[in-house]
């Protein structure tokens, strides 16, 4: 009864994003919040405030809505700096044209406040149009590799950000502010599933094999007949699809976006999450992206403090006097140490290029039972 | 002489200031991607130390140019020979994406650190005294004069030390071959500290007469001024020292003509998109080699 049986009853997983699905809906809709819940919590002897304070909390909600988007992120910027080993530094870039196109939609097309449920298209619409881009991005990569395809992504995020910048009708540097706030738990937990989903699906594919053969070796994959531009445009088109999902949530969830929301330091945020998870895992990005977000609310000053306020005071005055009160930039100068230490110390991360089994297929996974010496095509399929 | 000549010749002073300024940064990227094949992607924030040295001196220590300038370059060289040694030393033998995912994360601790110390811009006092003479029509001011023809000393004294000397003959050397160059006797990890000391002083020099010229600093100001100069050193040719000088002069040029003809938010668009144009069609740049890639 340890983590191997845990892990071998794969029809835990549907269940699992049902019940979060109930959860999802039940949070947004404060169905927890009766004197029913509250009498059976009572009895079997849960302390009110509990519940209180987890998940009715709307910060606590606001923090799972980032670590959904976060993982989206992780998860679809994954599959071409991971799975791909290609450098991509755009993914702000995308998740920028996915968050205005959506932005503009809501505030100017869609009538969403007659019609809520218009929402999803506006999200939908926002990642097509990074996609769109994602296919010109991919373009490059035919030619070039390695530090020149990261310098030619970031001159696209760079490009991205100065044409928001000098088109005035869309806001220009000043951005837009006043979004509807359209992002709901439920919407976030959808569209990241989805992301898991499609993601997964894509790596486990004939396709996926070819993003893999890429990572190993462009020119032999390329020799072996697997057709890498058409390999290369499907990646970058999910991975940047899945960005401008992202950016559509993220952005009416802030309810204001700027050009400089979507600059080099957010492609380096999400960076830190993919590789602290570790490349070529989806069970990494989602770890990398919880733990990363968690951890970085965590560092706020008043969070941290509350954590602590169970200490001595002996102990929590020097703490507080020295450390909590400068945890506002603290945690800034905290979280890239944390990413140098990570590819100092713990280059694979919290599991590179491991997965857990279930997102891996049947298939691989008994093809690696007959086999046991196989390490080809990836090493992913290793099973935790 | 007729108003747009004039106009033309100011311009070009402008872009003569920038382009320097560029290219001292430059030399720092072309350098380490020349010895270790690596894009040091913190350089830029090392820049911006370099002109938080020269606040530091000039305020605190009230000290004139010249000690101020050498503070800088030597602070700075200082900082990128620690970053060296803690941070990229380890990875040499991990994978390319390791240690530039580790320069990014060394860029943006820097920023933010240097932004827990300091967290308003600072104003730069005024360090010499400012000339301006007026050459039929065109102004020229001692500050510009300086900054020119500093940076080109400085970049002649480096020309000559890696073409001349045996230090930059052993870098030459090492950037050619990391196995059986240190075998010859060449102490490898000296020469690739001496290496980033070098380039990180430069930028500590750039950062100075950037901080002399435009006079407020502030933490941020390293990102897109490094990038900036990374795109000169890539259009030289990223790896090759003449190059990436005339890149920086190109570069600058460009900027101030666009600046100087459309609105200024064009300026970075025009920049990138030259990149990435360039990358496309001449990816070695103007002086570098093609490199066969083997499977």
């Amino acid at each position: 009864m340890g983590w191997e049986w845990l892990m071998a009853q794969r029809w835990l997983l549907p269940v699992l994003v049902a019940v979060g699905l109930v959860l999802a809906f039940a949070i947004e809709y404060n169905l927890f919040n009766n004197e029913y819940v509250r009498e059976v919590m009572m009895y079997v002897g849960i302390p009110e405030y509990t519940l209180e304070y987890t998940l009715f909390n709307k910060y606590v909600q606001l923090v799972m809505m980032y670590v959904g988007i976060n993982i989206i992120l992780t998860v679809s910027l994954n599959l071409v700096n991971g799975y791909m080993g290609e450098f991509s530094l755009a993914h702000a870039g995308f998740m920028a044209v996915g968050a205005y196109t959506a932005a503009l939609l809501t505030q100017k097309v869609l009538p969403v406040a007659v019609y809520p449920g218009l929402f999803p298209l506006a999200v939908l619409a926002g990642g097509l149009m990074a996609a769109l881009l994602g296919l010109i991005v991919a373009v490059p990569s035919f030619k070039v590799r390695g530090d020149y395809l990261a310098i030619i992504t970031l001159a696209f995020l760079m490009i991205v950000k100065s044409v928001i910048e000098n088109i005035d009708t869309i806001g220009g540097p000043r951005g837009i502010p006043g979004i509807k706030k359209l992002t709901t738990l439920p919407w976030v937990f959808f569209w990241t599933v989805v992301s898991i989903w499609v993601v997964r699906n894509f790596v486990y594919s004939k396709y996926g094999r070819g993003v893999l053969s890429i990572r190993e070796d462009e020119i032999a994959s390329d020799l072996m007949s697997v057709n890498t531009r058409r390999v290369k445009f499907l990646a970058f088109m999910v991975s940047s699809f899945f960005a401008g999902v992202a950016g559509g949530l993220f952005a009416h969830l802030l309810q204001f976006i700027s050009p400089r929301v979507f600059d080099i330091i957010k492609t380096t945020d999400v960076l830190i999450m993919v590789y602290l998870g570790g490349i070529a895992s989806i069970g990494g990005s989602i770890l990398g992206a919880t733990v990363y977000t968690v951890l970085y609310e965590i560092l706020r000053p008043s969070n941290f403090a509350d954590l602590v306020s169970w200490l001595p005071a002996v102990v929590l005055d020097p703490l507080n006097e020295y450390f909590i009160r400068h945890l506002g930039v603290g945690r800034m100068v905290i979280m890239p140490l944390l990413l140098v230490l990570v590819m100092l110390y713990w280059p694979r991360g919290i599991m590179g290029l491991r997965e857990f089994r279930w997102f891996i297929p049947k298939r691989d996974l008994e093809a690696h039972h007959r086999q046991p010496a196989h390490g080809g095509s990836h090493g992913a399929a290793h099973g935790h | 002489m007729s108003e747009s000549i004039v106009y033309w010749l100011q311009q070009t002073l402008n872009a003569l200031q920038l382009g320097s300024i560029y290219a001292l940064i430059a030399l720092g990227y072309t350098m380490v991607y020349g010895i270790l094949i690596m894009i040091n992607f913190a350089h830029g924030d090392v820049f911006m130390v370099g002109a938080f040295f020269c606040f530091l001196a000039a305020v605190f220590l009230g000290l004139p140019f010249a000690p101020t300038l050498l503070l800088a370059m030597l602070g700075a060289a200082l900082l990128g020979v620690t970053i060296e040694r803690l941070a990229y030393k380890p990875l040499r033998h991990a994978p390319r994406v390791s240690a530039i995912i580790t320069a990014l994360g060394v860029g943006i601790f820097l920023e933010n650190f240097t932004l827990a110390l300091a967290p308003y811009p600072k104003n730069i006092p005024p360090l010499l005294e400012n000339i301006t003479w007026n050459l039929g029509g065109v102004s020229l001011s001692s500050l510009q004069v300086i900054i020119i023809l500093l940076s080109l000393g400085l970049m002649f004294l480096l020309d000559y030390v890696v073409h001349r000397t045996p230090v930059g003959m052993a870098m030459r050397a090492i950037s050619w071959d990391k196995t059986f160059v240190p075998l010859m006797g060449v102490p490898l990890d000296l020469i690739i500290s001496v290496t980033f000391a070098i380039g990180a002083g430069l930028a500590g020099a750039a950062g100075t007469m950037y901080a002399l010229a435009y006079p407020v600093i502030d933490p941020y100001m390293g990102i897109i001024v490094g990038w900036k100069a990374f795109i000169s050193a890539v259009v030289g040719g990223i790896g090759n020292i003449r190059g990436a000088m005339i890149g920086a002069f190109i570069l600058g040029g460009v900027e101030i003509m666009v600046t100087a003809f459309f609105p200024s938010t064009y300026r970075d668009f025009v920049a990138f998109t030259l990149l990435m144009l360039l990358i496309l069609a001449r990816p070695y740049g103007i002086l570098g080699k093609p490199r066969t890639q083997k499977v």
